[in-house]
């Protein structure tokens, strides 16, 4: 029996990668893709890295592939806008050896800022999408690319989803394929992309897409498969295992493993032996756009949403119309959003900011969460590295409010895009105020090793990004370096920096909790001078509850009719924030902690 | 032999270890020769938000979730989260749920109130309720860690599978200086729902 595992579809990609014989990986993390390269590093035959951004990993990436061995990049999809620049033109220079670029939605928007649909890109970048329904093909379709971009001269896109990325299936484990280096040969017609020279390479690039056209209407992972043809379903990805889930024989389906190009003889031959036609596709109408452009009948929007992920309930509901009985208790269940964990260091900063009463400008990561109740302390947040340029574009509109503004932005993320922008704050001098949040990690996608680390995707001694120096080169000449821990001397630097008129860093530098090199203190407790009056409850640490009942015996009124603090020793990690909260000096340091 | 799929959701809070029973449970599924598929949460929810994990074998398992009135049994790590997901429950199924409450942060901050009398809202709905204290038996065999491998040993006493496969899974999967404390609080789940 051949060897198998359950795999991530994440990594089933990683092994297929391995399998095909790459070489050379480059990525950025972003959920639903991060797994993709940590599990790649396990390959001793693939030199993996964490690049700074996916611009950058796309480019390093690409070069690789031109010098002659099988690469690889990774991403989510708003990744994707990121290296959008080189993906066009590296659709025109084509590859030497393979290019398989992964890119993750995430419908629903389990981890996201949106919602968009990466399939536009293949159009917009005229390349070949493939894209996998479970593990199995996640590793087959990886290997599948890598003949593709060969043989076709294209990088070739993977388009994963949420679903797919983080669900466990069974897949084949097959051995490695060792692939020799491709010879470079100088070539200023192909890899020069000069007008005259691109002209031409976009004269190849759309032969080369009726080419593949004509290799999606033959190849084998796109097939038709026949049982009743009341209902003909046109699917990909994992939309093809909820329709399977929710129609099972009662329809046909056309299963579509490349979504770009579009297999158009086949696709008319399935729509004209199937009665109704439905075009299963959650996000935006791209198959089923293209499908109606064919003069197809189908179905497809008018009865399934634009909007979040699908399921096979969704598909059973709209399709056949049929709903399971389902139970709820008559009871007000309160929401549970994700938290800032206890111990965190950006809550007490958070705090320090909603003291101030400053306009925040946001941006990705944990530190989002730094958005809701009950610090509520961002005004906005958009995209990677967008805090510090919006709050300079800000700070130009609205000048005498600089004193009263902030970007805070964390350290991964400052690497990734954050520190274009402060150039563009000291070279176009506005008296921005940017706090780095330095946790030494990139927290949000599951602690990925960073530039500013100084630590390599394997966890090696690196160079390290001084954040310090960084910021004075680029012409920033007040940074200081506070501990978010200590309240006190985090509002009195950034008082003194808001107060002045010019550009200033704040680094607010503590390791994640969650790191393992950070050891946790005994949790603190809460002795008999608590007097309830809840002033710990507003940093919102987990790990502290107001008790509802009363206590007869306690020490003060207020303790007596209010109920006191509790903190929960299976979540406080003795950080101390709470005690500096507390004006009655209710929260007790057990030996060994911070005074 | 493997016959019609069935449907485990695991549920808790971000944090209480719903993914390494699911990897357990998966690993023990595929010794056994079934199709598999787990459907886990990775990112933002992570972060002491309420997680789900899909748990799904047969034959031939095409959706890796599971949807509304579609599970057979439902694994609750925490109150809340159990009353939660009762839609998900098919007629008939089995609900395993820990003493364990955790309150949401729109509860510490005086938005909303953690409801009370959950279990007899659920018993009241024609549940068939397991309650577990999985906390004070995790605290039993050395770690407040280990709920989730008590509450995995109290699923593992309601399926139909060898015990010694789950012994198997558990030294797989679980980090070695780990196995022998996890293997406490596997048994002090399975031997509390005996019978």
């Amino acid at each position: 029996m051949s060897k198998k595992d359950l795999l991530l579809g994440n990594e089933a990609v990683a092994r297929g990668l391995w399998e095909a014989g790459c070489r050379f990986v480059s990525s950025y993390p972003g959920t639903p893709s991060t797994e993709i390269t940590e599990s790649v590093a396990e390959y001793a035959e693939i030199d993996a890295e964490w690049a700074p951004n996916e611009k950058v990993a796309l480019e390093a990436a690409l070069g690789a592939a031109i010098a002659g061995v099988r690469s690889f990049c990774g991403m989510k999809h708003v990744g994707l806008n990121v290296a959008a620049d080189p993906l066009f033109t590296a659709s025109y220079t084509g590859v030497n050896a393979g290019l398989v670029i992964a890119v993750a939605d995430d419908p629903g928007m389990h981890s996201s800022q949106n919602e968009q649909d990466s399939r536009h890109y293949a159009r917009a970048a005229k390349l070949p999408m493939l894209e996998p329904s479970d593990s199995e093909e996640c590793r087959a379709f990886a290997k599948l690319a890598y003949t593709l971009s060969e043989e076709y001269d294209t990088p070739v896109l993977l388009r994963l989803s949420t679903r797919v990325s983080h669900s466990r299936s069974i897949t084949a484990l097959e051995q490695r394929g060792e692939i020799a280096v491709r010879a470079y040969e100088k070539n200023l017609r192909k890899y020069v992309m000069m007008p005259a020279m691109a002209r031409e390479r976009h004269v190849l690039v759309e032969e080369r897409t009726e080419k593949l056209r004509a290799w999606a209407e033959s190849c084998d992972v796109n097939r038709a498969e026949y049982h009743d043809t009341s209902i003909g379903v046109i699917c990909a990805g994992i939309n093809y295992q909820y329709a399977k889930e929710a129609l099972g024989s009662k329809a046909s389906y056309y299963k579509l493993g490349c979504v770009y190009p579009l297999p158009e003889q086949a696709l008319r031959d399935f729509c004209a032996v199937c009665k109704t036609v439905y075009v299963a596709e959650d996000l935006d109408d791209c198959i089923e756009l293209h499908c109606r452009a064919l003069g197809l009948n189908v179905r497809g929007k008018d009865v399934l949403p634009r909007l979040g992920e699908f399921s096979q309930g969704l598909l059973r509901k709209a399709i056949l119309g049929e709903t399971l009985p389902a139970r709820a208790l008559d009871l007000p269940l309160p929401a549970r959003p994700p938290v800032l964990c206890p111990g965190c260091p950006h809550r007490s900063l958070f705090y320090v900011l909603k003291k101030l009463g400053v306009f925040v400008s946001g941006d990705i990561g944990c530190y989002t969460l730094g958005a809701l109740q009950p610090l509520g302390m961002m005004d906005t947040c958009v995209c990677m590295g967008a805090s510090v340029s919006a709050l300079h574009g800000r700070n130009k509109a609205l000048p005498e409010q600089a004193g009263k503004a902030v970007a805070v932005i964390g350290d991964s993320t400052f690497a990734h895009s954050g520190v274009t922008g402060l150039m563009n704050i000291a070279y176009n001098r506005s008296s921005s105020v940017v706090v780095i949040l330095d946790n030494s990690i990139t927290g949000m996608t599951g602690h990925q090793q960073n530039p500013t680390t100084g630590r390599t995707l394997q966890g090696d001694v690196t160079a390290a990004v001084d954040l310090e120096a960084l910021c004075s080169a680029v012409g920033v000449q007040d940074v200081r370096v506070v501990d978010p821990y200590d309240m006190q001397a985090t509002e009195a630097a950034l008082r003194s920096a808001l107060a002045k008129d010019a550009p200033a860093v704040v680094i607010s530098r503590r390791p994640c909790v969650l790191l393992k090199e950070v050891k946790p203190k005994p949790p603190l407790r809460v002795n008999a001078a608590c007097a309830g009056c809840k002033q710990c409850m507003r940093i919102g640490c987990p790990a502290i509850t107001i008790t509802e009942k009363t206590e007869p015996g306690a020490a003060s009124i207020a303790a007596r009719s209010k109920g006191k603090a509790q903190i929960d020793v299976t979540q406080c990690i003795g950080c101390g924030v709470c005690g500096q909260m507390c004006k009655f000096g209710a929260m007790e340091q057990p030996e060994g902690g911070r005074g | 032999m493997m016959g019609e799929t069935k449907n485990i959701m695991i549920v808790g809070v971000g944090g209480q270890g719903t993914l390494l029973a699911s990897k357990i449970l998966g690993a023990v599924l595929l010794a056994q020769g079934y199709d598999v598929k787990v459907s886990e949460v990775h990112g933002m929810s992570q972060r002491g938000g309420s997680v789900v994990t899909y748990v799904r074998y047969g034959e031939d398992v095409a959706s890796p979730l599971v949807d509304t009135g579609e599970a057979d049994v439902v694994l609750a790590f925490e109150q809340l989260e159990a009353a939660r997901w009762l839609p998900s429950l098919k007629p008939g199924a089995r609900l395993i749920a820990n003493t364990q409450r955790m309150n949401p942060m729109p509860v510490i901050t005086g938005a909303a109130e953690y409801p009370t009398g959950i279990f007899d809202a659920l018993r009241g709905a024609g549940v068939a309720l397991m309650v577990v204290d999985a906390l004070s038996l995790a605290l039993q065999a050395g770690s407040a860690k280990a709920v989730n491998v008590v509450l995995l040993g109290a699923l593992a006493r309601q399926m139909d599978l060898p015990e010694a496969a789950w012994q198997a899974a558990l030294r797989k999967t679980v980090k070695s200086q780990f196995v022998e404390l996890n293997q406490k609080a596997f048994a002090l789940g399975y031997d509390i729902s005996k019978g």
